[in-house]
C-alpha cells in the first residue's frame, strides 16, 4: 500500500527523518511505534502530503503518491478538533466534500454511520453543545466517511474515553476486514500490541525494525518460558526471573539457554504441569532491547 | 465534485454571512448612514426655540436691540433691580434667561467684557452663548471704535469678502475646468479613510479565522484534505466576498433610505436645501452652476474603478499577511508584537492624509502611492484631484505584483506556523520558516 524509500526530512539545523524506508502491506493493520519526537507525525504528515520530503520518494500501491490520491486517505491527526460553533451535520458534509464526495453520497453515508454509532440526535447541535465523547465519534466518522482505503490514525487513543476507544477498535477492525489498510502511529506500544499484524519501530528519525509483529517478537526471543504448577517447584535459582502464586496454581517464569525438553517431561510425569509456554517479548521489551544492543537480524 | 477552494470560500461566506453580528452590522450601518445625511437637515429645518432674554443692561451696552426671532430680548430698569433681584426676577417669570451686563467704574469697555454673566433656568444653549457674544463684540467694537474717532460705518464699508474662481487649466481654450479643491479634498479624504477601515476591518477577520482554525485544532484535518495555500486563499476570497456583500447591501440600502426619507417623508427640507445655501441665502443660479460644474470636473468612473481597485488590491496584500500573522500566533492576545509592525505603513498613509491632500502631486505623495502597503490609501486620497494615467498604472501594477509576493511569502508562513503550537514565535524564527 505504502513503500517509503529513503525518505528524509529536515526542518532548519533539525533532521526529522534521516533516510527512511518501510513498507505498509495492503489489509494490514500497521503500528508505527517509536517514543515521542521519533519522526512519526513527520512521516505521516508526508504520507497526507501536508509536507514534502526534502528527498526520497513515497510509492502508494506500487506508484508515486499523487495529489488525488488524498482522497484514498482518512487521517486522525494527533491534535484534533472540529469548528466549534458549526452545526455537526453541516460540518460533516462539509469535510466529506472536501474529500470529493458529492453532496449526495456524503449524506447517504452520514446517515448510514450516524445510525450505526447512534448520534442521530447530534444532527442539528453545535459541535460546542456536544460532549467530548460525543465530539470524539463524530470526529471518527470524519475520518472514514469518504471510505478511505487507507486510514491513518495519530495517537489515536489518548484523550478517547475507554467506551469510545472500544467502540472505535471495532470499527476500524470492521474497516480492515472490508479491505482498509490501517495505520496507528503511537508511543504507547503496549496500546496496539493486540490489534496490530505489522510493526515498524522508529526512533531518531531512522526505522530501527520492521515486518509482521509475530516475526520480530519470535525473531527477538530470549529464551524465556512460563510454567504453572501444582504446588511450589525449585527451579535451578540462577535461571529464575520470577516466581510466584497465580490463579490456576505457581507461577515460575525461567530464562533458559536451550527448550527445557526434560524439564517438562519430568514435570508432566509427576503429574505437577498446569501450563507451559514460551514468552515471547512485548514490543516495548523489543524497543529497549534495540536501543541497547541494536538490531538483529533474521535468525535461523 | 467542486473544486476544494470553492467550497472553502462557501463555507467562509455562509458561516459570516449567517451570523447574528453580520445581519446587525449590515443593517444599522446604512441607517447610521442614512441618519447622518438627513439628521442635519431635519433638524436645521426645525422651528426653532423660542427663547425670551430679560437683561440687566446697567451700561447701556446693547440697549436698543431687541434680539431675533429666536431670541428675544426684554430689558429691566437698572434704577430697580441689581443682579440679586434680577435673579429673583428670573426665578418668579416665565423668561428663559438673565443677561447680566455690569457698568463697572467708568464705562470701561475691557472690564465689561470680562464681567457679563448669563444666568438660565436651564442650561444655556450654544446658540443662545453665541448669540449674546457675538451682539456684544459687535457693540463693544462699535464702542472702541467710537472712542477712537472712526465711524462704525467706514469700517463697514472696509470690510471686503474675496470669492476667487480658480480653474484648472485645460488643453485648448474653452476647456479650463473650474477648479474643485475642497470637494476633491473631502472626496479624497473619505474615500481614502474608507478603504482603511475596510482593508483593516476584513483583513483582522482573516486573522481571526486563521486563528480559530488554529486554536479549534480542525486546521490539520482539514489541510490533510485540501493545500494549505488553498485553505489560506480561500478564506481570503470568502470574507473578501462578504465584504463585496455586505458594501453593495450598504449603497442599496442607505441611498433607499436617502431616496425614501427626501422623497416622501420630508420632501420641504430637501427642496429647500437644494436651493439655500449655507447661510440661508439664496444662491444665484450662476454659482449653482458653478457647483455642478465642480462635482463635474472630477472623473467618477476613474475614481469608483479606484476605490474598487485599491480596496481588494490592498485587502489582498494585507489580508495575505494578517493570515500568516494569524498562523503565528496561538491566541489573538498573542498578536500585538506582530500587529504594529504590519500595520504601521497604513497608519502612516492615514496620518500623512493631510499632506498628500495639499499637495497631491508632491513627492510625498508619489512615493506613498507607489510603495505597495500605502499606495492603496494614498492614491485614493489623490485620485479625485486627477493623476496622470501612467502613475496609476504603475501603482496599480506594483500593487498586483507585490500581491503575488507576498501570498508566496505569507502562504510559507502560514503552512508552517498552523501546525506549530505553544510556541512564542519570534521574528528570527518566521524568517527560518520560510526555508522549511
Amino acid at each position: 500500500m505504502i513503500t517509503a524509500k529513503e525518505v528524509t526530512k529536515h526542518y532548519g539545523e533539525k533532521i526529522a527523518l534521516g533516510g527512511v524506508n518501510l513498507n505498509i502491506p495492503k489489509g494490514s493493520i500497521y503500528g508505527l511505534l517509536g517514543p515521542n519526537g521519533a519522526g512519526k507525525t513527520s512521516f505521516i504528515r508526508i504520507m497526507n502530503q501536508i509536507n514534502a520530503p526534502d528527498s526520497g520518494e513515497i510509492l502508494f500501491d506500487n506508484r508515486p503518491l499523487q495529489i488525488q490520491d488524498i482522497s484514498s486517505i482518512g487521517y486522525l491527526p494527533e491534535e484534533r478538533g472540529l469548528y466549534k460553533k458549526m452545526k455537526v451535520g453541516e460540518q460533516v458534509l462539509y469535510l466529506a466534500k472536501l474529500k470529493g464526495l458529492t453532496t449526495a453520497q456524503a449524506k447517504e453515508r452520514a446517515r448510514m454511520w450516524f445510525d450505526r454509532l447512534d448520534m442521530r440526535s447530534f444532527w442539528d447541535k453545535k459541535v460546542e453543545d456536544l460532549s467530548k465523547g460525543m465530539a470524539q465519534k463524530v470526529q471518527f466518522v470524519t475520518t472514514v466517511l469518504h471510505e478511505p482505503e487507507l486510514l491513518i490514525f495519530d495517537e489515536p487513543f489518548t484523550g478517547f474515553d475507554p467506551i469510545n476507544t472500544n467502540l472505535i477498535k471495532n470499527e476500524i477492525k470492521r474497516l480492515n476486514s472490508e479491505g482498509a489498510t490501517v495505520i496507528f502511529s503511537t508511543h504507547r506500544m503496549e496500546s496496539v500490541e493486540e490489534i496490530c499484524d505489522h510493526i515498524g519501530l522508529i526512533n531518531h528519525g531512522a526505522v530501527m525494525v520492521e515486518g509482521p509483529l509475530l516475526e520480530i517478537r519470535k525473531r527477538y526471543k530470549d529464551g524465556t518460558y512460563s510454567f504453572t504448577t501444582t504446588v511450589p517447584f525449585d527451579f535451578e535459582k540462577n535461571t529464575v526471573v520470577s516466581q510466584g502464586e497465580s490463579h490456576t496454581g505457581y507461577q515460575t517464569v525461567l530464562k533458559l539457554d536451550n527448550y527445557p525438553k526434560n524439564l517438562v517431561i519430568d514435570l508432566v510425569e509427576k503429574d505437577q504441569l498446569i501450563a507451559f509456554e514460551e514468552v515471547l517479548p512485548t514490543v516495548s521489551d523489543i524497543f529497549i532491547d534495540i536501543v541497547q544492543n541494536g538490531p538483529k537480524q533474521h535468525s535461523l | 465534485m467542486r473544486s476544494p477552494i470553492l467550497l472553502i470560500i462557501e463555507r467562509e461566506f455562509i458561516t459570516r454571512v449567517r451570523k447574528k453580528t453580520f445581519l446587525v452590522i449590515t443593517i444599522i450601518a446604512p441607517v447610521l448612514f442614512a441618519a447622518l445625511m438627513i439628521v442635519p437637515g431635519v433638524l436645521a429645518s426645525l422651528p426653532a426655540d423660542h427663547k425670551n432674554i430679560v437683561v440687566l443692561d446697567e451700561p447701556a451696552l446693547l440697549l436698543p436691540e431687541v434680539g431675533n426671532d429666536q431670541f428675544a430680548l426684554d430689558y429691566l430698569n437698572p434704577k430697580e433691580f441689581d443682579l440679586a433681584l434680577a435673579k429673583d426676577y428670573l426665578r418668579d417669570s416665565d423668561k428663559d434667561a438673565l443677561l447680566y451686563i455690569p457698568a463697572g467704574e467708568g464705562w470701561d469697555p475691557d472690564f465689561i467684557k470680562r464681567n457679563i454673566l448669563l444666568y438660565g433656568k436651564e442650561d444655556i444653549g450654544m446658540e443662545l452663548q453665541g448669540f449674546i457674544e457675538n451682539r456684544i463684540e459687535d457693540k463693544i467694537n462699535q464702542q472702541k471704535l467710537l472712542k477712537q474717532g472712526v465711524d462704525p460705518e467706514v469700517v463697514n464699508q472696509a470690510k471686503t469678502q474675496v470669492n476667487i474662481k480658480s480653474f484648472t487649466l485645460g488643453e485648448e481654450d474653452g476647456q479650463d475646468e473650474t477648479s474643485a479643491t475642497p470637494l476633491k479634498m473631502g472626496l479624497g479624504y473619505i474615500a481614502g479613510m474608507m478603504i482603511y477601515i475596510f482593508i483593516f476591518f476584513y483583513s483582522v477577520q482573516v486573522m481571526r479565522g486563521v486563528i480559530e482554525e488554529k486554536t479549534s485544532r480542525i486546521v490539520e484535518v482539514i489541510i490533510s484534505s485540501v493545500r494549505p495555500y488553498q485553505l489560506m486563499l480561500g478564506k481570503i476570497l470568502g470574507i473578501g466576498l462578504v465584504g463585496v456583500v455586505q458594501f453593495l447591501i450598504w449603497i442599496i440600502l442607505s441611498s433607499l433610505i436617502y431616496v425614501v426619507v427626501s422623497q416622501f417623508v420630508y420632501p420641504e427640507i430637501f427642496a429647500q436645501q437644494s436651493i439655500s445655501g449655507p447661510n440661508g441665502a439664496d444662491l444665484s443660479v450662476l454659482e449653482t452652476t458653478g457647483i455642478f460644474d465642480m462635482v463635474s470636473s472630477i472623473n467618477f468612473p476613474l475614481v469608483l474603478g479606484g476605490f474598487v481597485f485599491y480596496f481588494f488590491g490592498g485587502y489582498f496584500l494585507y489580508s495575505a499577511l494578517f493570515a500568516a500573522l494569524g498562523s503565528a500566533i496561538d491566541q489573538e492576545a498573542d498578536s500585538q508584537q506582530f500587529m504594529i509592525p504590519v500595520t504601521a505603513p497604513m497608519i502612516i498613509a492615514i496620518i500623512t492624509a493631510m499632506n498628500v491632500i495639499q499637495e497631491p502631486n508632491g513627492q510625498l505623495a508619489f512615493w506613498m502611492s507607489m510603495i505597495p502597503l500605502t499606495s492603496p490609501i494614498t492614491m485614493m486620497i489623490r485620485l479625485p484631484f486627477g493623476i496622470p494615467l501612467w502613475e496609476v498604472a504603475l501603482s496599480g501594477a506594483i500593487l498586483v505584483a507585490s500581491f503575488f509576493a507576498v501570498v508566496g511569502i505569507a502562504g510559507k508562513i502560514y503552512r508552517v506556523g498552523i501546525l506549530m503550537y505553544g510556541k512564542k514565535v519570534t521574528w528570527k524564527e518566521l524568517y527560518k520558516w520560510l526555508k522549511y
